[in-house]
């Protein structure tokens, strides 16, 4: 029989193991899922694909520009709406979150990240399209703004209670009014942390597709108007994906490579932000 | 001598800064309060005409106008325990690994790495699951399954691809790392004098986490596996486009199956008549609801191990 000791430590052993091989499956689909983007996709950006305009059903060729274009409409006006809200409401938690209203905000706050974006995407069809009678990129902005206040407002205080309090103890004791410590001492400071959860909540909102299904709706022709239907890069390659034709489904594995670019760009250069300014976290 | 107006702690600057942050902060609510009272509103015909029997009729007739959940709810619920099933071990792993053995300079690309399948859109997976993962199902996993436990119920039947193995899969990978970024967090904030004393008796590094970490960790632990859950039950797009939608109650995990989720994203724009569409949206309240019940309980475990802190707001 082995010792107890011996099990003991071939046990740990064991587990350490099993361990690291579940953290490497964990990130296996990653590489895959990287790996079938950039095989499948890349071979088909060109020029065309990002100046033209989708060809009509069937036929090979045409680009995706409508839904480039959309896409920074869409997401844009999104942004507009939805950051100045969820950054308000992070600087409430932060500097008046200790009573019962901060509980509330905070709690609503993550049940609404937790809500799922279709659910988001209904309830902009029901105050937006069906009184206005007709499918617009403007519902399809309200929509994922929504969606966005939470995840903003949660980053926002955590981001703006990180500044050290000495900082506002001196502001105040210079005589300045707590508002204006606040604004231009505290939130001064966090400023590079409010961006840079801004920037991942855009991302984040930008690959959503459930919400613009009823709201933005999609359009095979070039629109840049906010209340007419919109393509984006996302129901693209939901309408390529689940399309009959090859092309089709050519052009939804290069959209798709292109959408994660754009996410990635925007998740990572934000990170880059926090990253210098926290060095020491 | 009585201090002047400035010195008493009232600045007109000050409430009036304070008025607009509270009613930024008022939408959040505002908003959540819309949100319900227009599910309701909407579902309200569906719900007064078929009463609870909505909950386990599984007729979907949209000509005879007869509605009822059950399939989808059922769906919704096999597909994200699916998920759990595989994607916890997976998580939890992760998050042992990455607090407890990895080797310092490993921790933070590793964590990255895991935080970025977060960062993929749902319609990704979903094209990547047509193209990528069904055929492999089809060709590699599915055979052997059904040879060695295709005399059980969960395996029976033919595998053409959509089904309900393939939506839970891409659902594991998709909440893997939501688990693991929350428990990874609740696993740091467990003191150190925790493991150190564990291991001060003479416990191996195995047997303090598992009889020292894990234990003290356990709430927030399960708070990020429902927080998992929670991400799983309202996932859209990935499901839909993969799990086949049928109106269908089958135990076979091969076989189709349909999401509360996916059934409104097929199924409202072709919704013609009032109660054809109530019935979507007594859906839609039925998901909302769960989550909701779902989340909140995750995030009052998790809060009950780091206090208060947007645990899981940094996973990207």
């Amino acid at each position: 029989m082995i010792p107890r000791v011996v099990r003991r430590r071939l046990t740990s052993g064991l587990m350490t193991g099993v361990v690291t091989a579940l953290c490497l499956l964990a990130i296996l689909p990653l590489v895959f899922i990287f790996g079938d983007l950039i095989a499948k996709g890349a071979s088909s950006i060109d020029w065309a694909f990002f100046v033209r305009n989708p060809a009509p059903a069937g036929e090979s060729g045409g680009g995706v520009a409508n839904a480039i274009v959309g896409t920074g409409i869409v997401v844009g006006l999104a942004a507009l709406i939805g950051l100045p809200l969820g950054i308000g409401a992070g600087v409430f938690l932060a500097e008046y979150g200790g009573g019962r209203l901060g509980w509330t905000v905070r709690y609503v706050a993550d049940v609404l990240n937790g809500t799922p974006s279709i659910v988001v995407g209904i309830f902009a069809w029901t105050f937006i399209v069906k009184p206005v009678g007709h499918f617009s990129a403007l519902a399809g902005s309200v929509a994922l703004a929504v969606l966005i206040v939470p995840m903003v407002a949660r980053t926002t205080e955590e981001m703006v209670r990180l500044v050290p309090n000495s900082l506002r103890e001196a502001a105040l004791a210079l005589g300045y009014p707590r508002w204006r410590t606040s604004l231009t001492v505290v939130v001064r400071s966090a400023l590079a942390g409010i961006v840079t959860g801004g920037m991942v909540g855009v991302a984040r909102i930008a690959g959503e597709t459930a919400p613009l299904l009823f709201t933005a709706l999609g359009n095979l022709n070039f629109s840049m108007q906010v209340t007419q239907p919109m393509q984006t890069l996302s129901l693209q390659i939901y309408v390529y994906a689940t399309g009959p034709f090859d092309d089709w489904h050519r052009l939804a594995w290069a959209a798709a490579l292109v959408l994660m670019g754009l996410v990635l760009t925007l998740a990572i250069v934000a990170r880059r932000v926090t990253r210098s300014k926290y060095a020491s976290r | 001598m009585r201090p002047g107006p400035g010195l008493l702690g009232r600045n007109r600057g000050d409430a009036a800064y304070r008025a607009v942050l509270t009613g930024f902060a008022l939408t959040l609510p505002i908003l959540m309060l819309a949100l319900v009272a227009e599910l309701v509103t909407s579902a309200w015909p569906s719900i007064g005409r078929f009463r609870w029997a909505f909950l386990w009729t599984s007729v979907w007739d949209p000509v005879a106008e007869i509605y009822g959940a059950a399939p989808m709810i059922f769906g919704t619920v096999v597909s994200s325990f699916l998920a759990l099933l595989l994607a916890v071990p997976l998580a939890l792993g992760v998050a042992i690994f990455l607090t407890e053995f990895a080797p310092k300079w490993m921790r933070q690309p590793v964590a990255f790495l895991v935080e970025l399948l977060a960062a993929i859109p749902s319609v990704v997976y979903g094209l990547w699951g047509i193209f990528v993962l069904i055929p492999f199902l089809r060709e590699q996993v599915a055979p052997p399954l059904r040879a060695v436990l295709g005399w059980t119920p969960f395996f029976q039947g033919a595998f053409y691809g959509n089904s309900m193995l393939a939506g839970g899969i891409i659902l594991a990978i998709m909440v893997v790392p939501y688990i693991a970024a929350v428990s990874r967090e609740v696993l740091l904030a467990v003191p150190a004098s925790q493991r150190e004393a564990a291991l001060g008796l003479g416990a191996t590094r195995w047997e303090a986490v598992w009889s020292a970490v894990l234990p003290y960790g356990r709430a927030g632990v399960i708070g990020a596996c429902m927080l998992g859950l929670g991400r799983a039950l309202g996932e859209t797009m990935a499901v839909t486009m993969l799990i086949g939608n049928r109106h269908d109650i089958s135990l076979s995990v091969l076989q189709p199956g349909y999401t509360m989720a996916a059934a409104i994203a097929n199924e409202f724009a072709e919704a013609t008549t009032d109660l054809y569409l109530s019935a979507l949206f007594e859906v839609g309240l039925i998901l909302f609801v769960i989550t909701v019940i779902v989340n909140g309980l995750a995030r009052l475990l998790v809060w009950r191990v780091a206090r208060g802190a947007a645990v899981g707001s940094k996973a990207l």
